[in-house]
């Protein structure tokens, strides 16, 4: 995904009413008087809140049916934590390398300073 | 393995993270400063990492690209502003993919006996741009269920209106 679009798409994300009615709307498809209802929202208020949200392709929005339904789309929400953002998995991997390199480098220090005190340890 | 706990409370711009690591906090802070270690361990192993800057000095710029295995790439950069051997690095952090959104991290290492406590803060510039940086993590590869989604997209909402 290129980057403008990234960024289109966690401006997106960043609000808690738009968050909250993708929330609702991965239950099932909602027309725009359901959305606005839970966040006391006026009507003008919610479409604004669902053109971002469209903008940014996150919902989709039905033309067939008078009540046009509005429909989450996943793929969107996928593409955008493919990239690092998925903060924990990012450092909890990190961390983990983190453990290696640091027991390869005491590891290197070990033989290091082994090698320093009896040059004639065999042992590795 | 180590151990990570993650505090993002509701309504804060910031994430603490804490991590033991099994190992003298010198060697932690090399791990940091490094240009050659720090490209080893730094993001998850299916990005190929390129270190395009690192100066580990105070004032020094850092610029790190991520690139995934359909070449896209990831930017990251700043400044470091302290660098205190070995106890400490300040630095400013920016994802070029949301240019303008500019945190400040701070990893504290405390030494624990043989181990290193290892505090690493990261104060974003609102609550918005700190949510949008956990949001973008809710989701992970393509076997995971809605439910999970939903519950997540939930837990954001509910605790924003519980505040």
């Amino acid at each position: 995904m290129p980057s403008d679009q990234l960024s289109t798409t966690f401006a997106a994300l960043a609000d808690p009413t738009r968050r909250a009615i993708l929330a609702r709307l991965s239950q099932g498809e909602a027309s725009v008087t359901e959305l606005a209802k839970p966040f006391d929202l006026s009507l003008p208020g919610v479409s604004k809140h669902l053109k971002v949200l469209q903008r940014a392709g996150l919902i989709t929005q039905g033309r067939s049916a008078q009540w046009r339904p509005c429909r989450l789309e996943v793929a969107r929400l996928k593409e955008a934590s493919e990239w690092v953002g998925e903060y924990q998995r990012f450092w909890d991997e990190s961390f983990q390398r983190l453990d290696e390199v640091l027991q390869d480098l005491i590891k290197e220090e070990k033989k290091k300073s082994d090698g320093k005190g009896s040059q004639d340890n065999a042992e590795d | 393995m180590p151990k990570t706990e993650y505090v993002i409370e509701p309504g804060k711009q910031e994430i603490v993270t804490t991590t033991v690591l099994d190992a003298p906090r010198e060697l932690v802070f090399r791990a940091y400063t490094d240009p050659k270690l720090f490209a080893q361990w730094w993001g998850p192993r299916r990005y190929e990492i390129k270190i395009d800057t690192f100066d580990s000095r105070p004032g020094g710029e850092w610029r790190v690209v991520h690139r995934g295995d359909d070449g896209a790439e990831y930017g990251f950069r700043g400044v470091n502003h302290d660098v205190v051997a070995p106890e400490r690095i300040c630095a400013t952090f920016e994802f070029e993919g949301v240019p303008g959104h500019v945190a400040l991290q701070t990893a504290t290492f405390e030494p624990m006996g043989n181990k290193t406590k290892l505090v690493a803060q990261i104060v974003f510039q609102s609550v918005m741009d700190r949510d949008g940086m956990v949001a973008s993590g809710m989701q992970e590869g393509s076997n995971e269920s809605m439910e999970r989604l939903a519950e997540l997209l939930e837990k954001l909402s509910k605790e924003k209106a519980g505040r």
